[in-house]
Parts: C-alpha cells; structure tokens; sequence
C-alpha cells in the first residue's frame, strides 16, 4: 500500500510492488483536463480475488479514475500497469442505447463473445431474470438492465471486473442483492472487482479495500479503518462516519455463495 | 420499352442503395446525419479540386471526404467546440468553398445543379462499373468490421474495456462513409446524400428486431426508393435525384403508418 497521507509530488513514496497477484496498478496518476486537475498523484491496486471499492463525493474523480485503469483516458504523468492478458468486464456508470438500434438481451451479452445458449441462460438465471433472454434491451426497467449488465460481467468470466455504480437505477433491496451477486461472483471465479460507489453502507459489507478519493487518495484501508478516519469524517461529514462506525457490529455474520446470511456467533 | 438511360440510372441507383442503407444504419444509429451531410457538403469542394488538378471529379471527391472524415475524427476528442457546431462550420463553409471555387471555373462548363442535386440519368457505364466496384469493396469491409462496429455503436468505453480497438473501428468507418457519400453523390447529388443515408434506414426501423435485419431492411427500402422515384422522374418529367428521395420519404411515411397497425395487432 502505498502512503497515502503523502499528498506531495515526490515520487519517494513506495510504489505498490506488482506481484504475481496484481491484476491491475495505477501509480502516481496525474491527470487534468481543461485546465482543472482531476486525479493528484493517485495510486490504487487491485489483486487476485479482491473487492476494492473507490468512494468519494460527486466530482471526486472516480468515474475518471477508473477510466485511468480501463487505458481510457491518458495520464500527465504517472503509470497504469496491468497483468499480462487481463481479461476485463466493464460495466460503465451510463449505458444509453439509442432506441433506433434494435437489440436484444442475447445480442448483448454476446457482443464481443459469443456464448452457448445455456451459458446465456444460466447467466440469467444467476441474476433472477431468465425470462428476459430474448426481450428487447429498450423495454428493461432499470433494475433488469444492471441484472443484463452483471449476467455480462459472469459470462465472460473476466480477471477484473470494473463495476461504476452498479446500485443506480435501483432501489435499495435491489442494490443489496445485486451487491450480494457481485460477492458471489467473486466466490464463484475468484476475479478480482473494482467498484465505484456512494452508497457506503451496502458497499462496505464485502469489500476488501476502500479508497477514499477527492482528487487525491484521502484515505485508505479496510473498511473498519477508513470509517474512523479523519480526513473520511471531514470528506463525508459525522454522520456518515457514525453509520459506518456501526458497520462493525455486522461483523457476526457472513455471506454464504447464494448470498444468505450464516451467523458466526 | 425502357430507355438504356433509364436502365442505366436504376442499375446505378440500386448499387448505391445496397450500400448505402447498411452505413445508413450506423448513420441513425450513431447520430451522425449530420455528420454525414459534412461529408456531402464538403464534396463540392471535392468537385472543385479535380476540377483544379485537372483530373476526374470523383477523385476529388474521395481526396476531401477522407481527408475532411479524418479531421472530424480528430476533432470529436477534443471538447473545446461542440461536435456538432463544428459540423455546421466545416459542412457550409465547404460548401461556401466548392461554389466559390467553381464559380471561378470559366474554362470549363460545370454542370452545378448536376453536384447539388445529382445526375442519375446521365450514369455512364463507367459509372456503373466503379459504383458496384465500390459498393461491394465497402460491402466486404463492412462486414468484416461488423461486430466490433455494433459493439462500439452500443458504447464504446465497454467495448474497448473489453478489447476492441475502438479507434481503428471508428478510422474504418468513418472511411467507409466518405467513400459512400461519394458514391452516392452521381446519383442524388451533395444536398441530398444524407437522405439516402438516413431515409432508408428510419424506414427500416419499425420492421426490424436485429441490427441485421435492419440493415437489410435498409438496402431493400433503398432499392424501392430509387425504382419508384425514376419511375415517377420517368411519369412526370420530375427532376430524378429530388424524386429518389421524395421516395424514400414517402416510404417512411408508410413505415410508420405500417407499424402502428402493427403495434396494434400485437396488443
């Protein structure tokens, strides 16, 4: 982990080492556009098999960082390194499709690969909508397209899944299954998943890592850590770090593959 | 009982159509007609240039389309100027440019209204040949680019997440339309290339639930629209290219009226 509380240029923090288990590094990311710095010196990393989850407030720069991770947008300076052969799923924060293309639920999940009829329908049936393989992708409500969108994101079986606030659209019950499918997926093929979020509680609840980010990595570390932090309290204000704060009491309880809840004690 | 003429025009105007409703496709789909009527515009300025270097218009016409489709590439990644208030600049000021230059053409006889509203009655056979050359060049690069152009249409961002080089995509394309608007511009004319873009392919719209049977929607819609306008420029003395497109309106109107009977028999 790199320091994050360094928020000078120097390049004398420890960079991330990329081990055999990293999927994906961003080091010391400079970026601005239009004059307006955006990232400042940033440095996430992502390995083998974890959940790593970027929060911030609106304008903080997420969206832009994992466009920095994608290879979407070029850096001032800095560096990305990703994991040779990487295979990435990435599900952006808006997808409109423009209603004159016609297109089907199969004919989206099969865009860039193709996939057997019983992969596409247990996919579906993995995210609770089997119904709708052959539905048009312009009469789904919002709830059902992020389900498509994450039956995409199992089908092609990525090593890093890249998830830009896959709880919009979508009322808390649904976002709180869809975050357990996004747990399960890790169980299941052990790819490691990258997420932007706002909603701090739902997220919190299976995610290995948390960047806290406001142009600049505020702060960063487990779940438990970063809700005590200081700069956390500062960026989201008190109350969003006493909601956190009663995020450890959950800790008697975990999730099982098919999302339900085993108490440990 | 037809003229030679006449077949001529409809072998030519058919080709044209072939090509021209699948790239429409992507046209509405993408949002481009604009884009597209950029591309037309900047023909006559096109025209013009052979006409200074002395060689065939057509080559002309190649020359600026691409060399006019490769800077709007470049200028849609930057966000100074709206896309589409740069497209309203390049695509009068090109055209503002092929009149001026044209005007000034004293030596030769220029036949404008041929360029502005297109010629299709006088397609020689040479004509024909490089039309259908062309038209199945396009054809072959446009399936072979297929998948990964509906990927990048669908969004581009998660199509090159996932591998796809978007920007080679988009190069291809986007010289796959220059080349067609040149086509096309013999048979309509630069004012109303974008119609043969777009026109066939709106109409195909209701009928269709794939891309694919859109874009062969698009080319059969085409077809009728060049066969039913030269018949009816044949009928009324009516000026040939305007007739095409009047055409193809009047299908789009049958289209929609076709597929609300249609949504109601479903219901």
């Amino acid at each position: 982990m790199p320091d994050s509380h360094n928020h000078s240029h120097t390049h004398a923090i420890a960079a991330p080492a990329f081990t055999a288990e990293t999927l994906i590094n961003v080091e010391s990311a400079v970026l601005s556009k239009g004059g307006r710095r955006i990232l400042e010196n940033v440095s996430i990393t992502v390995g083998r098999g974890e959940i790593v989850t970027l929060i911030g407030p609106n304008g903080a720069g997420k969206s832009m960082l994992i466009r920095v991770a994608l290879g979407l947008e070029k850096l001032n300076s800095g560096q990305v390194r990703r994991a040779a052969g990487l295979k990435i799923g990435y599900q952006p924060q808006k997808v409109t499709l423009d209603e004159t293309l016609p297109i089907s639920v199969r004919r989206f999940l099969t865009l860039t690969q193709p996939q057997s009829v019983e992969a596409l329908e247990k996919s579906l049936a993995d995210v609770h909508i089997p119904h709708l393989l052959n539905a048009s992708i312009h009469t789904l409500s919002g709830g059902e397209f992020q389900r498509v969108m994450l039956a995409r994101a199992i089908l092609r079986r990525p090593d890093l899944l890249v998830l830009d606030e896959p709880e919009q659209n979508v009322d808390t019950a649904g976002a709180v299954e869809i975050y357990q499918l996004i747990a399960r997926l890790r169980e299941d093929t052990g790819c490691g998943i990258l997420l932007v979020s706002h909603d701090l509680n739902v997220v919190m609840a299976a995610t290995d890592r948390v960047y806290c980010l406001h142009g600049h990595i505020c702060c960063s570390g487990t779940p438990d850590e970063i809700s005590g932090h200081a700069e956390f309290m500062r960026l989201f204000g008190p109350s969003a770090a006493k909601t956190l704060a009663v995020y450890p009491h959950h800790h008697d309880h975990d999730h099982a593959p098919d999302g339900s809840v085993t108490h440990t004690h | 009982m037809f003229d030679d003429f006449i077949i001529r025009a409809a072998v030519a105007g058919i080709g044209v159509a072939l090509i021209a409703g699948p790239l429409g496709c992507f046209v509405v789909w993408r949002r481009m007609a604009y884009f597209g009527d950029t591309l037309a515009h900047a023909g006559l300025t096109g025209v013009a240039l052979g006409l200074v270097l002395g060689t065939d218009p057509t080559i002309g016409i190649v020359i600026t389309g691409v060399v006019i489709g490769l800077l709007l590439l470049a200028l849609q990644r930057q966000q100074r100027v709206p896309t589409d208030t740069l497209l309203g600049i390049l695509s009068h000021s090109a055209l503002a440019i092929g009149l001026i230059v044209i005007s000034f053409m004293t030596t030769v006889r220029v036949d404008l209204m041929g360029y502005l509203f297109g010629d299709i009655l006088a397609v020689t056979t040479t004509d024909i040949a490089w039309i259908y050359g062309g038209a199945a060049m396009l054809l072959v690069v446009l399936v072979r680019i297929w998948k990964p152009l509906i990927a990048v249409t669908v969004n581009e961002d998660m199509a090159v997440a996932e591998g796809v080089n978007g920007f080679r995509i988009q190069l291809i394309f986007t010289l796959l339309i220059a080349l067609t608007v040149a086509l096309a511009m013999k048979v309509v004319g630069v004012l109303l290339v974008t119609a043969l873009l777009i026109i066939p392919a709106a109409a195909a719209r209701r009928f269709a639930f794939t891309p694919e049977g859109m874009a062969i929607g698009a080319a059969i819609i085409g077809v009728l629209a060049v066969l039913s306008g030269l018949f009816a420029s044949l009928q009324w003395d009516t000026p040939s290219g305007p007739s095409v497109v009047a055409a193809a309106a009047g299908l789009f109107a049958l289209s929609l009226a076709a597929g609300a009977t249609l949504k109601d028999t479903e219901r």
